[in-house]
């Protein structure tokens, strides 16, 4: 096909031919990524091992849903729509751009595949996708330059303002869509002038309107733009390229792949280090992480990753309430760490010993800070994990032995008792002295049943939650489950304790507990208790089904095993709070609604952040003697949550988000106009 | 039976209160005794000492010398060893000075030391019988001490009650040129004292005072408000102070403040000797407590078995009310 | 420095009910644990920041059974460096001098710069530390909430009256009983205790430590607990009773007459 101006590749420029710069630029491009990406594998090399290469299929899903099809962007629509418009138009240019590379030095390259109509219809996309990137570039340069959002804020302690490099490479992506489309629009324009066929532009595309603007342009200046507009997208091609693992946008390249491997189960906390099984623990020299090569290579592409949005500060509860966490800065400041002990420049520079993580970027409040929520996974579009590195660096202060005061009575008082109390053991099952008349719970030491209850620490030995433990056994009883405790075998489930980073301490629970559930020979267990729910379901191996009561209630009013009642017309306005470890960990959320929906005529309401979005109460087991910094109480935001939305009762189904809210109804000042139950407290009201 | 020395302890030329409660104590071990005080120090003060305390003791030993300017149980210690005789009864009271003082004194003067007694008995020929206590004050016990060869006795403060009868009108010997050689190894610097806080609660007529029950930082409020309707100050207990939930200047105890107001509402307080020992001049005395066996119900004069977390905030409202 | 720990295991006191037992002869121990005294730990904890500090090391002794070398492991695996345990039937019944002799034998076996012991245990006399001292005669402050190293002089603070304190200078050797608060013991978990089930405790009973028998046991013991027992209420507090209203009323009535209210 005959051009009217030259090829790059056919160029001179003061008698040196381009096509020199064609093959250099890339080469040395190449050739310094090549450097700097050797430089960036070699802590993951050096860190821990982590096992991520099972379930393929899954994790092809998982690829296919969060990062080819964005599914987590949309969170946050306005900043989502922009990302996803920028992705897709890189996905989409990423051909072209490829292609242009190898015109530089082949002129009448064509991308192989990419020849005839679908050579055509791509070029009119890729036309768009560029004008509709440089477009998302501008919306996003204006959201950091002057609506500054607060999640992209960065708190004085965490450093310099972010919003320069942010501009910056905004300005990259722009240059590269400006100076292809005027690649492209130069060409079409002179073509034109000169009555040569022209490749047809996308109508009120950048190229287009660009080639408008040139069609009365001089063909020495268009052949200048032509060249100009060529080496300035290739060099600034190569210079992002090299740019890219240098800062947050290092994502750009490590997101598929920090997807792909990405937790598939959830709930659970990673081992202590994979390939160790629970019985070799004893021979470990050193729990937990220490310094930054404890980091799992998976946790390091993490650091790696972090695309200093602030989803997940924004939605952390901790951070919410003042708390010195935030869990972006975790990443961030893991990743500094990254960056400087292994540096890239100057070259060949010696790699960093490391030192103690906390007390130089991590301080021990900030990591004791956290609820293990999961707010900041459940929002992380590139699937980030934070819980398990919380708990691993709590693994690692344990085992130094930095615990603060407030929890060493409490972990004490399970070590001695199989409770954070300190109570007896024989006092455990004291609850079921004062169950209502033909209620029975079984003594499983004796006797024998289907079904065990397990209670767990608060709501035995609480006098408040006691409540709970005697509404659930009306509901068992009543709906005709044959169903027994454990009583003083039981110990504390250990959810907390191993959240906590007392990874021993918590292997003896569940030593203690699989033994005394295995010896009952009961066929599954059932739990009020979101906390044991989970350990039990996803932290301990070997024992029979487990479900939470709102699901035996969602089930049983199905089958109709349990008639309810009407609500009464009392004017209460009810909320339903997930509790964490119930909804966002385990996906429990419409069994407790459809159990509250079978009550005829409850007038109920949603908050607004429910479901995978619901607001920490301010966690349980030893989070509750923990005594950190805050402005305020989570609980305290959380009822006000309940207030905005219209209702007066707050219904959870959790002992600790049930102790978290009544306390916080008082702090807030709130008595007489907001009151919180618990779901099997409400059900058993309604029972016929 | 053998002598009777009592140890007094004074500041600023006041005799403690201890003086007195060892006169009575005494009087347990032997109504007829014929108890001999001794007062150490230097200066004009422990002149006044001596003779404040005369009416109550038959005899005095004063001893006034630099070395003994501060109350250094060390070389108050090698003082006694020289001037006591070796079967001497000893009474001391068992003050921050006490415990440092009697354990070692007993060794050196080859007798039997009894430690923090509650209350005397009496003596069965050369067998002392006390009450002590143990576990933090939850269980008491009856011992026997066997003092053929002399004793150190040891007397929790506040556990006798002062005689003030002045009964005896002794005299003062002054015994300095006897006290003998008093080098020791361990040397008296200086006291620093507690830095004051925002609130003197030594000042106030009333007091709410919180302890364990309290339960969280956070609901030491709910103490506050009650105090505000009340016209009261907020004390506290040793563990609030150790949590560091209030600040060491609100503490009601022997490490820390003494108080003696006319009205002491014990929140949540278990009743330690240890606290219920800063509270002097009897004042009328309200316990609130979930747990009706603890001590604090011994010695209080109104008692309440509540959560104080429900009944505090009751109180304050009727108390706005009327 | 050499450091020698004296430290006591005993019931664990914080939630349980310390009872009487039927006949009065001992507390109800059926359903008590045990671990060690909680300012042993403390006076534990500020041994190993002395050493670590100074260097040296830090051992750590009771005089017990064989139930009493768990908490000898624990305060090993917390980061003493020896564990001494005195253990012998003649022993059992000892007083607090009977005790203290002990110690000063097993002291008199090894070379110890610095004695440290909690300022008090379950039974309240405050009193091992004192007699320990005096038996070496070495000086001897109690109730130590700061300890500062100063060449072979230690500058110590007491914790008096007031919350005051009261600063001295004492010469090494010496004995302290260290009073809670001074530090914030580092927590010991069940994985540190573990680590050090299998180290070597070395016993020693009556013959090794030479001690005058007539002075040990309970037939040596010139202090003699006769039984236990709850004191009775007597006049004790007078209890109101009724509704939550009728007794907030009560009380305000109360205070109004004793001056309580403004």
């Amino acid at each position: 096909m005959e051009n009217a101006l030259i090829a790059p590749a056919k160029y001179f420029f003061l008698f040196i031919p381009t096509v020199v710069f064609s093959i250099l630029i890339p080469l040395v491009g190449v050739a310094v990524f090549a450097y700097i990406m050797a430089i960036r594998l070699a802590p993951l090399v050096k860190a821990a091992p982590d096992s991520r290469a099972d379930r393929i299929p899954q994790r092809i899903y998982n690829v296919v849903k969060i990062w080819l099809g964005q599914y987590r962007q949309p969170r946050y629509l306005l900043a989502g729509v922009v990302h996803i418009v920028i992705f897709a138009g890189f996905l989409i240019l990423s051909i072209r751009s490829c292609s242009l590379v190898v015109m530089g030095i082949s002129p009448s390259f064509v991308m192989p595949g990419f020849e005839g109509v679908v050579g055509h219809i791509y070029n009119f996309l890729k036309d768009y996708a560029a004008t509709a990137v440089l477009v998302a570039c501008a919306i996003a340069a204006f959201r950091r330059a002057v609506v500054k959002p607060e999640r992209y804020a960065v708190p004085a302690k965490y450093g310099k303002d972010h919003t320069a490099e942010a501009l910056f490479v905004l300005g990259l992506i722009s240059t590269l869509m400006i100076s292809e489309s005027l690649f492209e629009a130069s060409s079409v324009a002179a073509n034109t002038q000169a009555g040569l066929h022209a490749e047809f532009l996308a109508p009120l595309s950048l190229a287009w309107v660009f080639k408008q603007g040139l069609l009365s342009v001089s063909v020495e200046t268009l052949q200048t733009l032509h060249i100009a507009a060529y080496y300035v997208h290739d060099l600034t091609f190569f210079f992002f390229l090299c740019f890219l693992p240098l800062g947050k946008h290092f994502h750009v390249i490590t997101a598929l792949f920090n997807v792909f491997f990405m937790r598939i189960d959830r709930g659970n906390i990673k081992p202590v280090q994979h390939g160790v099984t629970d019985e070799q623990l004893d021979d470990l020299e050193s729990f937990g992480i220490k310094r930054l090569e404890d980091f799992t290579w998976k946790h390091i592409l993490d650091f790696y990753s972090c695309a200093d949005c602030g989803r997940c500060s924004d939605n952390c509860p901790a951070n919410a309430v003042g708390r010195p966490l935030s869990p972006r800065f975790i990443s961030i400041k893991g990743r500094d760490l990254v960056f400087k002990n292994y540096p890239i420049y100057p070259y060949g520079s010696p790699f960093k010993k490391s030192e103690d993580l906390i007390g130089s970027i991590y301080e021990e409040d900030e990591i004791w800070s956290c609820t293990t929520c999961g707010a900041c996974e459940q929002e992380c579009p590139i699937g980030i994990e934070y819980i398990d590195k919380i708990v691993d660096l709590r693994r690692g202060m344990v085992d130094e032995g930095m615990v603060p005061q407030s929890l060493q009575k409490p972990l004490k008082a399970l070590e001695k008792r199989g409770n954070p109390w300190g109570k007896m053991e024989k006092k455990r099952a004291d609850w079921t002295k004062d169950l209502p008349e033909g209620v029975t719970v079984k003594d499983l030491a004796k006797d024998s049943a289907e079904a065990l209850y397990f209670v767990d620490s608060i709501t035995s030995y609480d006098d408040r939650m006691q409540e709970i433990g005697r509404a659930t056994a009306t509901i068992l009883s009543r709906a005709g489950a044959d169903v027994g405790i454990l009583g003083k075998q039981e110990k504390d489930s250990g959810n907390e304790i191993r959240r906590f980073g007392e990874e021993m301490l918590f292997q003896t629970m569940k030593e203690m507990n699989t033994d005394a559930i295995l010896d009952s020979g009961v066929q599954h267990i059932i739990t009020a208790d979101p906390h044991a729910y989970n350990a039990l379901k996803n932290d301990y191996q070997g024992l029979p089904p487990v479900e939470h009561i709102s699901q035996f209630i969602s089930r049983n009013v199905k089958s109709g095993a349990i008639r309810l009642s009407g609500a009464n017309g009392d004017g209460k306005v009810y909320t339903y709070h997930d509790p964490c470890y119930l909804g966002r960990h385990n996906d429990v959320y419409e069994d407790p609604r459809a159990a509250l929906d079978a009550i005829d005529g409850l007038k109920r309401v949603e908050m607004e952040r429910c479901r995978d979005r619901s607001f920490c109460c301010g966690g349980g087991g030893l989070m509750l003697f923990y005594e950190p910094e805050e402005e305020q109480r989570m609980g305290v935001l959380r009822v006000e949550m309940a207030a905005t939305a219209g209702a007066n009762v707050i219904v959870t189904a959790c002992p600790f988000c049930l102790v978290n809210m009544e306390d916080a109804i008082k702090v807030a000042g709130l008595e007489g106009k907001m009151e919180a139950i618990d779901l099997s407290e409400l059900i058993v009201q309604h029972m016929q | 039976m053998a002598d009777i020395y009592a140890y007094i302890t004074h500041t600023a030329g006041v005799a403690d209160d201890s003086a007195l409660e060892l006169v009575a104590a005494s009087k347990k071990i032997d109504a007829n005794a014929a108890v001999t005080a001794i007062v150490a120090g230097s200066g004009a003060d422990v002149d006044k000492v001596a003779d404040a305390v005369a009416a109550s003791y038959a005899k005095v030993l004063k001893f006034n010398l630099d070395a003994l300017a501060y109350p250094n149980a060390e070389v108050v210690r090698k003082l006694l060893v020289n001037v006591l005789p070796a079967d001497a009864i000893v009474l001391v009271s068992n003050d921050t000075f006490g415990m440092d003082l009697g354990p070692g004194l007993s060794i050196k003067l080859d007798s039997t030391f009894v430690a923090d007694v509650v209350g005397i008995e009496g003596v069965d020929g050369t067998v002392l019988k006390v009450i002590r206590q143990e576990y933090s004050g939850m269980v008491s016990t009856h011992v026997t001490a066997d003092i053929t060869n002399g004793a150190v006795i040891n007397l929790r403060p506040g556990a006798f009650a002062p005689d003030e009868s002045q009964s005896a009108g002794g005299s003062v010997e002054d015994r300095s040129g006897d006290a003998g050689d008093l080098t020791v190894k361990r040397i008296f610097l200086e006291v620093v004292e507690a830095e004051v806080g925002d609130v003197d609660i030594t000042k106030s007529d009333v007091l709410v005072s919180v302890g364990r029950g309290i339960e969280d930082e956070e609901n030491i409020e709910v103490a506050q408000e009650l105090a505000d309707a009340m016209g009261a100050v907020v004390s506290c207990s040793r563990p609030i102070v150790d949590a560091k939930w209030l600040e060491k200047s609100r503490q009601v105890g022997t490490s820390g403040q003494t108080v003696k107001p006319k009205v002491y509402m014990a929140c949540g307080i278990s009743g330690s000797f240890q606290h219920m020992g800063g509270i002097k001049g009897a004042p009328f005395i309200v316990a609130i407590n979930k747990n009706v066996k603890a001590p604090i119900f011994q010695v209080a004069d109104v008692g309440i078995e509540a959560d104080i977390l429900d009944f505090l905030p009751e109180l304050t409202d009727a108390i706005k009310e009327s | 420095m050499e450091i020698l720990v004296c430290v006591k295991r005993v019931p664990d006191t914080a939630e349980n009910e310390i009872e009487v037992n039927r006949d009065g002869s001992d507390i109800e121990r059926d359903d008590l644990v045990y671990s060690v005294n909680e300012w042993d730990n403390y006076a534990v904890e500020e041994a190993i920041l002395i050493r670590d500090k100074v260097g040296g090391s830090v051992t750590v002794i009771t005089v017990g059974d064989d139930e009493s070398e768990e908490v000898l492991r624990r305060e090993m695996a917390m980061g003493a460096d020896n564990g001494l345990l005195l253990c012998d039937d003649a022993f059992e019944g000892s007083d607090g001098k009977g005790v203290a002799s002990l110690l000063k034998a097993a002291v008199d076996k090894g070379k110890y710069d610095l004695i440290l012991t909690g300022a008090q245990a379950d039974g309240g006399a405050a009193e091992v530390g004192g007699m320990l001292a005096a038996m070496l005669d070495y000086p001897y402050a109690s109730l130590v909430n700061k300890i500062e190293v100063d060449g072979d002089k230690l500058k110590v603070g007491r914790e008096i009256e007031g919350g005051n304190q009261e600063m001295n200078e004492i010469q090494l050797p010496c004995v302290l009983s260290i009073q809670t608060g001074i530090n914030e013991p580092r927590y010991v978990g069940i994985r540190g205790i573990r680590k050090v089930a299998s180290v070597d405790i070395p016993q020693h009973g009556a013959a090794d430590l030479g001690v005058d028998a007539a002075t040990l046991g309970a037939a040596g013991a010139r202090v003699k607990r006769l039984d236990y027992f709850v004191p009775e209420m007597g006049e004790g507090a007078e209890m109101l009773e009724g509704s939550t209203e009728e007794i907030v009323a009560k009380l305000i009535e109360l205070l109004k007459s004793k001056g309580g209210l403004k």
